[in-house]
């Protein structure tokens, strides 16, 4: 069966024998997109967070059928080298990052929740950010979090003025 | 002649038998008094198995966190109700349950996953209270007793119970001590019975 749908802004058809394969194993094995970490597989960990239509999923508990013409977004499309997201650039200044393996899911979590709460407290990352780090990397995520929100809104309002 | 004690004794006796022989009321009369009794009770009973199970109870909380398995531990990850029954902003419940149960992960799912509402809280309270709850239009969403049955002979949610799918481990999650088919008999004759409360 072939399934239609749309991978960082680029329309995919991909021919699966099991509609219920779970997407993350179409993003990385089929589209060979490998940002979109396997953790847990039971949909525990977060490490394969990616959106679809703009909601955070868990891609490893998500069967690809499911998402049939909708708009699937991984860590890869969050942003670019040349043009990178709020949330990349904040993990990059404040070094989040220590063995990185579950990062991509907590950055694709963090934009879909800057996405609803643009200018989260800390009680708002505590409720909305429950991936797991092995790292123990969330402290320095916490502040990645606040700054990523800081800059998205500095973008908002800098777009605003040129407008 | 002087008469035997034991001859007045055994006239008195067949006096009494023949007195209590004459006075007990058909069996039949019982029976179907005793029937109807009991068939009432029955479909409330059925009923109240099911809906006190942890498949039904476990997403119907009275502290607003969502329980998990037979033992009805605290959902994992610290997820609660939120605003809208649906979890949290960006993390609610469509983040990992989708509208089926998923065979891979294990994770369970049915067509719009999320908690009771508040007013339908029955966690902690007796029978005859989730009852009261079930009935009362300003506890149960404002149904009638048709949409409440309805409701819980219908909605694919409700009867996920009979479907529950593996745990992470591959294990079947147990179901309800009553079939469905006998839980679906039960509410329609309870309801259909006037929905009398037992113990009122």
């Amino acid at each position: 069966m072939e399934i239609s749908l749309t991978v960082n802004g680029v329309l995919k058809t991909v021919a699966v024998t099991d509609v219920n394969t779970p997407l993350l194993w179409i993003v990385r094995d089929t589209l060979g997109l490998k940002g979109t970490k396997f953790g847990c597989g039971k949909a525990a960990c977060g490490a394969c967070t990616l959106h679809v239509d703009g909601e955070a999923v868990r891609s490893c508990s998500f069967p690809v059928k499911f998402a049939e013409g909708k708009e699937v977004t991984t860590i890869e499309g969050l942003g670019n080298r040349d043009n990178p997201h709020p949330v990349q650039q904040a993990w990059i200044a404040e070094i989040v990052p220590q063995c990185g393996y579950c990062q991509p899911g907590f950055m694709m979590a963090t934009a879909a929740l800057l996405n609803k709460v643009p200018n989260p407290t800390d009680e708002d990352i505590d409720k909305n950010i429950i991936n797991v780090c092995r790292c123990g990397t969330y402290y320095r995520m916490r502040k990645a979090i606040h700054k990523a929100a800081d800059l998205q809104l500095n973008r908002e309002s800098n777009e605003s003025k040129e407008l | 002649m002087k008469l035997q004690p034991i001859y007045i004794f055994l006239a008195i006796s067949v006096v009494g038998l023949l007195f209590a022989w004459a006075n007990t009321p058909k069996i039949s009369t019982y029976e179907i008094v005793a029937k109807e009794s009991q068939n009432s009770n029955d479909d409330y009973d059925k009923m109240m198995d099911v809906l006190t199970h942890p498949r039904c109870m476990n997403c119907h909380p009275s502290d607003h966190i969502p329980k998990q398995g037979d033992d009805s531990h605290p959902h994992y990850f610290g997820m609660a109700r939120g605003e809208d029954d649906h979890g949290f902003e960006a993390t609610n419940c469509n983040t990992c349950h989708q509208s089926e149960n998923n065979l891979n992960s294990g994770v369970p799912g049915a067509p719009h996953w999320a908690l009771a509402p508040a007013s339908m809280a029955w966690e902690g309270l007796t029978r005859a209270e989730i009852a009261e709850r079930l009935l009362d239009k300003s506890t149960n969403g404002n149904r009638s007793h048709k949409e409440l049955v309805e409701h819980m002979t219908e909605d694919d949610l409700v009867l996920w119970a009979w479907e529950p799918g593996i745990h992470a481990n591959g294990e079947q999650r147990t179901l309800p001590p009553v079939s469905k088919e006998d839980f679906k008999k039960a509410v329609e004759n309870w309801f259909a019975n006037g929905a009398v409360i037992p113990s009122k």
